[in-house]
C-alpha cells in the first residue's frame, strides 16, 4: 500500500464523533452510548466518542430542535473544523417525530444545520446508528477528496 | 559529533514516531481486549494523526501554535540526543522545556477546561520531575557520571537499582497519563475535563502534540531499557513489560485525586531512592 492510499484510507478510518443531545427523550442517547459497549464496539471502525467539538469529524444529534437550543446546535456545528458530517439519529432528529406539532418545536435538525445522514427509528437501534456513522465516514472521505472546505471559523468571531 | 552520530540522530528522529505510534496502537488494542471489545486496528494512531494533519486549521491565538511546535521540537531533540548517548541530565532538561511550553500554550487560551487542565499538568510535573532527578542521582551513584555512555557501560543497572527502576516506572505511568494519574487530560473514552489541556488544540496542531507524545513515550521506555543495557533486546522487553503493567493498572483503577498523587509519588519516590542508595552504600562499605 502506497503512502497516498494510506492517507486516503485514513480519512474514512478515523472518524471522531461528538454527540449532542438536542432535547431528546433520552431513548436515543442511551442507544448512542450503547454503540460503545463491548457488544457493538464502534471503536473497531476507529470511531471514538469525543466530548469536544473542536476534535470531532462527525456530529451525531438526537432529539428535536426547539427555540431554546437551536443556537447551541448551530454553535456546536460551527465549532467543528472542516470537513465535517452531520448524522441525525432517531426520528425526532430527522423530522421532529411525535413532537413535531409541539408549540416550541421547530422540527428536524435539518431546519438549522445541513444533515448528511438520516438514521430512522424510535429509538434508532445501535446497529442502525453504527451503520449511519459508517456511511458518514464514507461521506467524510468524499469530502476530503473534494476538498470542499468552507471557512466556518469566521462565525466563531 | 562525528558523521555516524549525525546519522544515528537522524535515524532516531525518523524511526521513533513509527515505533511510538505502533506501541500506542498496541496499547489501544490490548485495552480493548481487556475490556472484552474487538478494538481498533493496530495502525489506528497513524490513521488518526494523518486525518488530523489534513483537517482545517482552527486556532485560538498564535502563541498556542508556537508552543505546540516547541513541545514537538524539544521532544525530537531529547530523543535525538538520547540516541547519540549525550548527557542524560541535559536530555531531561530539554524535555522539561517542551513541557513548560505545552502548559503555557494551554494557559494562553481562555477556555476554562484548558486552563484547569494546564494547572493540573503543572501538578503532574511537580509529581514526577523530582522523581526523574532522583532516578538520575541513583544512576550517577552507580556509574559516576550523567553521561549516557558511561551509564550504559555499566551493563545491568537493574540489579543495583531495583527500587529506582520502580520509581522510573511510576514516572512513566504519571507521564503518559494513564489512570489513576489521568488528571490533565486523558485518553478518548475517559474524557477528563472535555479533553483538559488539549481542549483548544484542534486539527493539525493536535496531531503535532500527539506525535510529540509518541516521542516522549519512546524516550521514557528507552530510559527503562537502559537498566539492562548489556543486552538491549532484554532491556526493551523489560520496558515493554512495564508498559503492559501500566495498561493493566489503567484498566483496573479509577482516577484518584491530585493530592493523593502528590503524596503517593513523593513518598514512594523519596523512600525508595533513599533505601536503594543506602543499600548500595552499606553493601560497598562492608565489601
Ligand atoms: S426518536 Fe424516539 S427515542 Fe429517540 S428521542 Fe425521539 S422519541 Fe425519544
Amino acid at each position: 500500500m502506497g503512502l497516498k492510499e494510506f492517507v486516503k484510507k485514513s480519512f474514512s478510518k478515523s472518524p471522531w464523533v461528538v454527540h449532542y443531545d438536542c432535547g431528546s427523550c433520552n431513548g436515543c442517547d442511551i442507544e448512542v452510548l450503547a454503540c460503545m459497549t463491548p457488544i457493538y464496539d464502534m471503536e473497531r471502525f476507529g470511531m471514538v466518542n469525543v466530548g469536544n467539538p473542536k476534535h470531532a469529524d462527525i456530529l451525531i444529534v438526537t432529539g428535536t430542535v426547539n427555540e431554546k437550543n437551536k443556537d447551541v446546535l448551530k454553535n456546536v456545528y460551527d465549532m467543528m473544523p472542516d470537513p465535517k458530517v452531520v448524522v441525525a439519529a432517531g426520528i425526532c432528529a430527522c423530522s421532529g417525530g411525535i413532537f413535531r406539532d409541539c408549540y416550541n418545536v421547530l422540527g428536524g435538525i435539518d431546519k438549522v444545520i445541513p444533515v448528511d445522514v438520516y438514521v430512522p427509528g424510535c429509538p434508532a437501534k445501535p446497529e442502525a446508528m453504527i451503520d449511519g456513522l459508517y456511511k458518514a465516514a464514507q461521506i467524510l472521505k468524499e469530502k476530503y477528496s473534494r476538498r470542499e472546505v468552507i471557512v466556518s471559523a469566521k462565525s466563531l468571531g | 559529533m562525528t558523521w555516524a552520530d549525525y546519522l544515528i540522530f537522524a535515524a532516531a528522529v525518523i524511526l521513533t514516531p513509527l515505533i511510538g505510534g505502533l506501541i500506542t496502537g498496541l496499547d489501544r488494542k490490548v485495552t480493548a481486549l481487556i475490556q472484552g471489545r474487538y478494538g481498533p486496528p493496530v495502525l489506528q494512531p497513524f490513521y488518526d494523526v494523518v486525518k488530523l494533519l489534513s483537517k482545517e486549521k482552527m486556532i485560538v491565538n498564535d502563541f498556542q501554535i508556537f508552543a505546540a511546535y516547541i513541545y514537538l521540537l524539544s521532544a525530537i531533540l531529547s530523543v535525538g540526543f538520547f540516541a547519540i548517548k549525550a548527557d542524560l541530565l541535559m536530555i531531561i532538561f530539554i524535555m522539561s522545556i517542551g513541557l513548560v511550553f505545552y502548559v503555557i500554550g494551554a494557559l494562553a487560551t481562555r477556555s476554562p477546561y484548558s486552563q484547569v487542565g494546564a494547572q493540573r499538568e503543572l501538578m503532574q510535573m511537580l509529581a514526577y520531575e523530582p522523581l526523574l532527578i532522583f532516578v538520575l542521582i541513583g544512576m550517577y551513584y552507580v556509574a559516576g557520571s550523567f553521561n549516557l555512555h558511561d551509564i550504559m557501560s555499566h551493563g545491568r543497572l537493574l540489579l543495583d537499582l531495583p527500587l529506582i527502576f520502580v520509581v522510573l516506572s511510576l514516572v512513566l505511568d504519571i507521564k503518559i497519563k494513564k489512570s489513576p494519574f489521568d488528571f490533565s487530560t486523558s485518553e478518548h473514552a475517559h474524557q477528563e475535563l472535555v479533553r483538559g489541556i488539549l481542549t483548544d488544540y484542534a486539527g493539525p496542531y493536535l496531531a503535532l502534540i500527539e506525535i510529540a507524545d509518541w516521542y516522549e513515550l519512546v524516550l521514557l521506555l528507552a530510559m527503562l531499557a537502559i537498566f539492562w543495557s548489556q543486552n538491549l533486546v532484554i532491556g526493551a522487553l523489560i520496558s515493554l513489560f512495564v508498559f503492559f503493567l501500566d495498561i493493566i493498572v489503567d484498566n483496573i483503577s479509577a482516577r484518584m485525586t491530585l493530592k493523593w498523587m502528590l503524596s503517593f509519588s513523593w513518598i514512594v519516590g523519596i523512600s525508595f531512592t533513599v533505601l536503594n542508595i543506602a543499600y548500595l552504600y552499606f553493601s560497598n562499605v562492608s565489601r
